[in-house]
């Protein structure tokens, strides 16, 4: 990996790396993951899954189970005393399904027992007897009239238009085109667990691996009817999350487990079960008419995207509405027409996933900018630049005005400007596509070029409330930030303890800084999701700070020092940090103040295709990712590649594939996660131009490596072989076979 | 915490003595107790499992030298063996290489990356890996996180400057 090194700043913590608290442990092993959490006399759970996609329950019976030896309880939907029906943005998924089931591996019972092998076999032993429904899985067909219908209003979760300027017509050029995204899998490493144990008050505690600790305390709540201060969620040690942790999957069932036995108890899902578990990145379906002048200028963009949404609505409406605001890319345009719909279908719940719906937006609008290149005969990499965004121009959907922080085409110019690769294709067997498997000699190896430009916003964002708290301990011991952001693994207790030492060492001089436990005793805090929880707490910590330092007597403490000045008191800053706040887009222009800010990147993607075998090894990925100010430049470049990795991996290998509503790999042998063996070179340019909403500057960067990576790859396929390919992951049958697709897509009248 | 509050043992199992990081352990387990679960039961936490089919390489320990992935060895075959897991294997080149280069994330993979460091330059040897070399050997461990360019980077340096230091190989 080669990197460009970004302008330092002379701040004493901001800008600089620092070793993450969490570190040493997690190479050691000592750190605590939610699945080692234990406690005394603990029971366990396990989860009884309905095996139908789409199916009436007639009758359950438990009494075999319950018989076997070291069996405690069963809970079924009968037993849920509260809310029934949960959902953290719209209510429609039941607790546990009565009545009927929507999707393979909905869960209808939790079985506690003594051991979790004991729980799992007497969940295969729990029996439902089902009476088998119509299965709705085309979601081209799901607004039909005479589609089954899977929730009382309909089959629709969300439509949305975004139609304002010229007519999308008559332009001296126009293309089209439909292009398709696969069904992505998060797959996290650590599985979904959490532990519940019974508080004296008549409340409960859980530990649980989430992205969210407020969201899962409020849905506990509602289901247990109990208040809300009766319910403590308390972070778990979390492996991974990338948005497959924003919905409740074990969290309620071991809540009320925990309360009706009196005892704690904890599961952990075994890999096939976290498949069918969490919600995963919408399939999309995006058709696309761009219009342009002979000379390149962009005119219009029209465009219809249509994303599965599974079963139950988890994201999808905020998900639709992001796939339909970054339809139109980073670009300029006189007239947009894009309607976005996400419905309901009896396959795979879709929600959270790195990039929601910008992921699959960018791969549209890329995909048709290269046919509008080609079109043209001008340099996809020119195309781009010539009508990318600046500062003081109107975004294409939402007509706001972006700030100074707009280098689209900084990223653009600086990544097609990092160094290519050797011209020739290795002949290594590490190197050649397809690997060691002495597939090829290499004669029908060819090299290709892809670009690609993505952009999404950061925070929530369409009028949805934010805020997120924090408070700064000043004690004997040093200063403790406590805080509810959740650490996933994304740096975000380095962030937080930066911040503090950027803000009290000016002050204070060296103090020990250490951050306390993420729950939701610590305020509120807003997931770790949407780019959004760097910036929230850094804001959140900075005002703190500053509330502690002003109360105290600054002049004593530069006088005798912060341990003097402090003696045995404790003295708090308090406060709560909220950004410019949005508002929902207009119904019929979708125009509106929607977003707070937005970050841009580009990628550029060397491969090497085999064209007789349709193997493909990418050789190398140069990006340059703009983000505000650099916090610590080190696990920005973490993050980076680790999204580049997934934007891969939904380009080439990964999909959970569905038939009939059953998914056919929900397991590591046949889902592809990429390796090590799979991974190219990584050329990663950090662009640095100060976002003024932002604390500090910075911008979120989680997001963007996973929105133009995947397109990139896919048109240095296309450029390599010169196979149409209109849908990822792509398959070595569609390179071979020169097609757009072998899988077989409707595609709908435009 | 004892052995019973972890509660998944096997209380009327097959005894089987082994060791564990240079410890004797004595085991209870089922006939179809696999190694990493019969470690985990036991409070041997460090070795994580992410799948339990032999796929992901996070639950990768020493087995009388040789890497397995431990969910796939019934411990019951395990009377005897030694059984080293990132416990005993973490060198601390090792760790202070990981750290520099960014390599750690979520950390669930990080044990297993770990123990596949050590063995592969302790597999390699005198003999200097290329970068492609090294992507070769970690590519039994998935880490869904880093994009394994940290851990492939620390890994090079380390077996650079074991070279350089005329060890060849620690511990
Ligand atoms: S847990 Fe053993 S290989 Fe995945
Ligand atoms: S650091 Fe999360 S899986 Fe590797």
């Amino acid at each position: 990996m080669s990197v460009t090194a970004p302008t330092r700043s002379a701040s004493p913590s901001i800008g600089v790396d620092h070793e993450r608290p969490d570190v040493r442990a997690k190479i050691s092993g000592e750190f605590e993951f939610s699945n080692d959490a234990v406690a005394p006399g603990m029971l366990f759970g396990a989860t009884v899954r309905s095996p139908h996609p789409h199916a009436r329950i007639v009758a359950i019976d438990t009494r075999a189970a319950l018989a076997m030896e070291g069996v405690v309880t069963i809970l079924t939907a009968d037993d849920v005393p509260g809310d029934r029906i949960i959902g953290h943005i719209t209510a429609d998924q039941p607790v546990f399904a009565f009545d009927r089931v929507r999707y393979e591996g909905e869960p209808i019972a939790f079985v506690i027992a003594t051991s979790q092998r004991l729980a799992w076999r007497a969940a295969d032993a729990v029996t439902v007897e089902y009476s088998p429904l119509p299965v709705l899985t085309d979601p081209e067909a799901a607004l039909d009239p005479d589609a089954p219908l899977l929730h009382p209003d309909g089959n629709l979760v969300r439509r949305l238009v975004i139609d304002h300027g010229s007519e999308c017509h008559g332009a001296e050029v126009e293309v089209s085109g439909t292009w398709w995204t696969g069904r992505q899998d998060q797959a996290f490493l650590g599985p979904e667990s959490g532990l519940a144990r019974p508080d004296p008050d008549g409340g409960v505690t859980v530990l649980i691996a989430t992205q969210d600790l407020h969201l899962d305390q409020v849905q506990i709540a509602a289901a247990l009817g109990i208040d809300t201060s009766l319910v403590r969620v308390v972070c778990g040690g979390v492996g991974g999350a990338f948005g497959g942790r924003e919905d409740v999957t074990c969290q309620i069932h071991l809540a009320l487990a925990a309360l009706l036995t009196g005892r704690p108890v904890k599961t952990t899902f075994r890999r096939r079960e976290s498949f069918l578990a969490h919600p995963k990145r919408h399939p999309a379906r995006l058709a696309y008419r761009i219009g342009a002048d002979r000379d390149g200028t962009l005119r219009y963009v029209w465009a219809r995207i249509r994303l599965d949404g599974g079963a139950y609505a988890s994201t999808s409406m905020p998900v639709i509405g992001v796939a339909a605001y970054f339809a139109a890319g980073p670009y300029r345009f006189d007239g947009v027409d894009i309607v976005g719909e996400s419905v309901y279908t009896n396959n795979p719940v879709s929600g959270a996933m790195r990039g929601f719906g910008a992921v699959q937006a960018c791969f549209g609008i890329e995909s048709t900018l290269d046919l509008l290149a080609a079109e043209l005969d001008i340099d996809p990499v020119e195309l781009r630049r010539r009508n990318a965004l600046r500062p003081g121009d109107r975004f294409p959907t939402s007509g706001q005005i972006v700030g100074p922080s707009a280098p689209v085409i900084e990223v653009i110019e600086r990544c097609a400007a990092l160094p290519l690769p050797e011209p020739s294709p290795q002949l290594h067997p590490y190197a050649r596509p397809g690997g060691t498997g002495l597939t090829t000699l290499g004669e029908g190896v060819r090299r290709g070029v892809g670009f690609a430009v993505g952009v999404k916003h950061m925070l929530y964002g369409e009028g949805t409330p934010e805020w997120c708290d924090a408070t700064v301990r000043l004690s004997s011991g040093g200063v403790e930030v406590l805080s509810a952001a959740v650490e996933v693994g994304q740096g975000i207790t380095a962030v937080l303890e930066s911040v503090a030492r950027e803000e009290l060492e000016p002050a204070l001089g060296e103090i020990p800084i250490r951050v306390g436990p993420a729950s939701t005793a610590a305020g509120y805090a807003g997931s770790s999701s949407a780019s959004r929880q760097t910036w929230m707490s850094a804001g959140a910590v900075r005002a703190a700070c500053r509330d502690l330092l002003a109360k105290l007597d600054l002049a004593v403490v530069s006088d005798v020092g912060w341990e003097q000045a402090v003696t045995d008191q404790v003295i708090a800053g308090e406060a709560t940090y909220r950004p410019r706040a949005t508002e929902a887009g207009d119904p019929t222009t979708g125009r509106g103040d929607v977003h707070v800010a937005w970050m841009f990147v580009a990628h550029r993607a060397v491969v090497d295709v085999d064209v007789e075998l349709g193997t493909v090894k990418v050789v190398q990925i140069a990006t340059s990712q703009d983000v505000g100010r650099a916090v610590h430049p080190r696990e920005i470049h973490g993050q980076i590649l680790g999204g580049i990795a997934q934007g891969l991996g939904l380009a080439l290998n990964e999909e959970l594939r569905v038939h009939d509503g059953i998914a056919l790999n929900p397991s590591f042998t046949d889902y592809l996660v990429p390796t090590a063996a799979d991974m190219p070179e990584m050329l990663v340019d950090l662009v640095e131009v100060a976002e003024p909403e932002a604390p500090y500057g910075l911008k979120g960067v989680g997001e963007p490596p996973s929105l133009s990576s995947t397109p990139a790859i896919a048109a240095a396929i296309r450029a390599a072989s010169g196979a149409p390919l209109r849908r990822v992951p792509i398959h070595p049958d569609d390179i071979v076979t020169m097609t757009a697709t072998s899988d077989p897509v409707e595609v709908p009248e435009t | 915490m004892s052995t019973a509050d972890r509660s998944d043992a096997d209380a009327d199992g097959t005894a089987v003595a082994l060791t564990v990081d240079g410890d004797q352990v004595e085991l209870s387990v089922a006939p179809e107790t696999s190694l990493l679960r019969a470690l985990r039961d036991a409070g041997h936490l460090a070795t994580t499992g992410a799948c339990e089919q032999g796929e992901c390489g996070s639950c990768s320990v020493l087995l009388d030298g040789r890497m397995v992935c431990s969910c796939l060895v019934p411990a019951v075959t395990c009377a005897s063996a030694e059984v080293r897991t990132v416990t005993s294997l973490c060198a601390p080149d090792v760790a202070d290489a990981l750290v520099a280069h960014g390599a750690v994330q979520c950390g669930f993979c990080t044990p297993g990356f770990v123990v596949a460091i050590e063995t592969a330059l302790r597999t390699a040897g005198d003999r200097v890996l290329s970068t492609d070399e090294m992507h070769e050997h970690l590519a039994g461990n998935l880490c869904r996180c880093t994009g394994y360019a940290g851990l492939v980077t620390a890994a090079l340096e380390v077996q650079r400057a074991r070279l350089a230091a005329g060890a060849g190989r620690s511990t």
